[in-house]
């Protein structure tokens, strides 16, 4: 897997601190992702990955107690200014979670809640296009086709996964954040997610957490390790797998810890 | 560490009572269960038993075919009268009343002559013949044909020769309350309970709600909301005779001050000063049981909606109030069923008064089932008690068909998961 030259990057982080209720769980993490590349958030239990993936959709919001500070931009454009509107943010830089969590509804209303609720189909017709090439995307189309109508929660855990990931992808954003895509998956459901991410990639920016290295380095082309709520090192992945700069990077990649 | 520990001995005789021993324990909490289950559905069978048996007969009535001879009664009216408007208080003039009762020689009730009244204006030419008429029997007579003591009066005689008969009671359903008790009819509680209910419902399901949802999704967790939750779970303690206090202080003195204002808006005995009163009192019963059915939404929906850029009201109406929706129905159905038997508050905002007529709207004068229940309770005519149980019987039907209605709706919006 190579490394695409990056452009100028599609969300930047700089000197990012996060804290629930005064105690720090991110601190001055600073970071470029972007477009080109598949971005894996690594790092032990606990350091911070997930707080920091919801800082750049600003999911930290819906949590009383969290705190965050720093500059985040998305095409340059600050998401914490008053100007940014977190609804719209949301839309642009989707997110799927480490658990399924597809709505009690059908399969299709599913998908067609994001488009519905942003005005995104002028007509029936055209939603049921977004439907279909979102779940075509997602790579659950076949297997769902004939039964749209049916519970998302009636779906095996990697189809409702898949079906996570076409909801995200249905109001067509920019980056998408997935926090431990796979946990919860056999192998078989992994590697179909896999794969997506791979027919994904270029066509939006995508960060994902894993725990699991050979996943890391089977679908990104960056690595940023995270320790103890620093980011401790950011590069190219096969640098990172191969050649680590820091003692710690290269600790927890041989398994000493985590 | 390594010390050989002796291996559990699986098979042996202290292991073995052990087992017994659950397995005992097991058999009698099953056993109480079931006692208990068993005892309350005895009361609940013994109540409807008792309930079904004494109203039974609130629902039927003996009439007696009386012949009325018109001429010889010789009433003072005219034609004209009788065409007008004021035909009733023309022949009660005429003195209709005493002549019905002298013919009828104490087999007729106090009101038969009502009915009388109406047949002639329905039909005036009967004023020139005489006319068989069914009219109500009195009470001894009733009690009689229930198997009661000899009213004296012969009644198998008049049976045989099927000049009495025993039948289905519709005036008990259609009429209102009245001082003579075959002539007494329910459909005027009935009206002012439903009224009630309505005032109560659109009003506490709604604030209820809507004071769940900003608790539980907009109010920050500060000293203030912790209050606010103390104080509305204390709410839901208070006696319901203090919000009668509350709603007499409050609906009939303070905003009767307003006079020409809002002040005809809240006469007393309405049904709207009954229904807003007990709204105050559901309305805890609704907050909690809505805020634990908010609350019980998993948070992962909510991400989800989150994520996909949905607004907070977004999230709130299209997902977190239909999945709460079935326990929030279920807390309304609880506090309607309370505020449906309630009787203490609405006694002391004056909706015990003797009304004849329904109420027409809900700032009419009117009462309601469990207070009529309790009026009637208080009579001592004979023919009371029966309308006391038939009275229950309505009460407890339309208590089912609320529940009813409840449970419905709660499984057409359940989720399955
Ligand atoms: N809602 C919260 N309230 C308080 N503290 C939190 C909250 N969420 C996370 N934390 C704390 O923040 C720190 C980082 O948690 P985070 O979930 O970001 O870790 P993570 O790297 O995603 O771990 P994992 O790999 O196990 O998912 C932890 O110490 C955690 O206890
Ligand atoms: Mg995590």
């Amino acid at each position: 897997m190579t490394d695409r030259v990056p452009s100028s990057p599609k969300m930047s982080a700089r000197g990012v601190n996060v804290s629930y209720g005064g105690t720090p769980a991110i601190q001055d993490v600073s970071i470029d992702i972007d477009m080109e590349n598949v971005t894996a958030f690594i790092g032990p239990s606990g350091c911070g990955k997930s707080t920091f993936l919801r800082t750049l959709n600003r999911m930290n919001d819906t949590i009383p107690s969290a705190k965050v500070t720093g500059d985040i931009t998305l095409d340059g454009e600050d998401i914490y200014s008053a100007a940014m509107d977190v609804v719209q943010l949301r839309a642009r830089v989707g997110m799927v979670f480490q658990k399924p969590n597809p709505f009690p509804k059908s399969i299709f209303e599913n998908v067609a809640y994001g488009p519905r609720i942003h005005g995104l189909a002028a007509s029936r017709p055209d939603m049921e296009a977004i439907v279909e090439r979102s779940l075509k995307r997602a790579g659950l189309w076949d297997e769902v086709k004939d039964r749209l109508s049916d519970s998302g929660t009636a779906l095996s855990g990697g189809q409702q996964q898949r079906l996570c990931i076409a909801r995200a992808i249905a109001v067509d954003p920019e980056v998408i954040l997935m926090d431990e895509p796979c946990s919860a998956l056999d192998p078989i459901a992994t590697a179909k997610i896999e794969e997506l991410i791979h027919e994904l990639r270029g066509r939006y920016a995508i960060v994902v957490v894993t725990h699991n290295m050979q996943q890391a380095a089977r679908v990104s082309q960056r690595t940023a390790f995270f320790h103890l709520g620093q980011l401790v090192e950011y590069g190219a992945t096969d640098d990172i797998f191969t050649n680590p700069r820091q003692e710690r990077t290269k600790d927890y990649i041989t398994g000493r810890y985590g | 560490m390594n010390s050989a520990r002796t291996p559990t001995d699986w098979k042996g005789t202290a292991m073995q009572a052990r087992i017994r021993r659950r397995y005992r324990s097991e058999r009698a909490f099953k056993l109480a269960g079931l006692a208990a289950v068993i005892l309350s559905a005895a009361f609940l069978a013994f109540l409807l038993v008792t309930m079904a048996w004494n109203g039974a007969g609130g629902f039927t009535r003996t009439e007696v075919a009386l012949k009325l001879d018109f001429p010889a009664m010789a009433l003072p009216v005219t034609p004209t009268q009788l065409r007008s408007p004021a035909a009733d208080l023309a022949l009660s003039g005429a003195g209709l009343k005493n002549a019905v009762e002298t013919a009828g020689e104490g087999w007729v009730s106090d009101s038969a002559w009502m009915k009388v009244r109406d047949a002639i204006k329905a039909d005036p030419s009967m004023l020139g013949r005489s006319q068989v008429i069914w009219l109500p029997a009195s009470p001894a007579v009733e009690a009689e044909m229930r198997g009661g003591p000899d009213a004296g009066l012969e009644v198998h005689v008049l049976q045989s020769r099927g000049l009495v008969r025993t039948g289905f009671n519709l005036d008990f359903l259609t009429a209102s309350n009245s001082t003579d008790p075959t002539a007494a009819g329910i459909w005027g509680a009935l009206k002012g309970s439903l009224l009630t209910m309505l005032v109560t419902f659109l009003i506490a399901f709604p604030v209820g709600v809507l004071s769940a949802i900003y608790l539980e999704e907009y109010a920050a967790r500060n000293r203030w909301t912790d209050l606010i939750e103390v104080s509305i779970n204390n709410l839901a303690a208070v006696p319901s005779i203090i919000f009668g206090l509350l709603g007499l202080a409050v609906f009939l003195g303070t905003f009767s001050l307003f006079g020409h204002t809002i002040g005809p808006l809240f006469p007393r005995s309405a049904a709207v000063v009954g229904g807003l009163t007990l709204a105050l009192m559901i309305m805890p019963v609704i907050v909690i049981a809505s805020r634990n059915a908010i609350k019980a939404v998993p948070p992962s929906i909510r991400d989800a909606a989150y994520a996909v850029g949905a607004s907070r009201v977004q999230v709130v109406f299209h997902h977190v109030l239909p999945l709460a929706l079935p326990g929030i129905l279920t807390g309304t159905i609880i506090g309607m069923a309370r505020a449906l038997g309630e009787t203490a508050p609405l006694l002391l905002i004056g909706m015990r008064a003797f009304i004849v007529t329904p109420p027409e709207g809900f700032t009419d004068p009117s009462t309601v089932l469990p207070v009529q229940i309790f009026l009637w309770s208080d009579e001592v005519s004979r023919g009371f008690i029966e309308k006391t149980s038939a009275a229950i019987i309505v009460l407890l039907v339309f208590l089912l068909a609320m529940n009813g209605l409840a449970i419905y709706l709660r499984n057409k919006f359940e989720t399955r998961w």
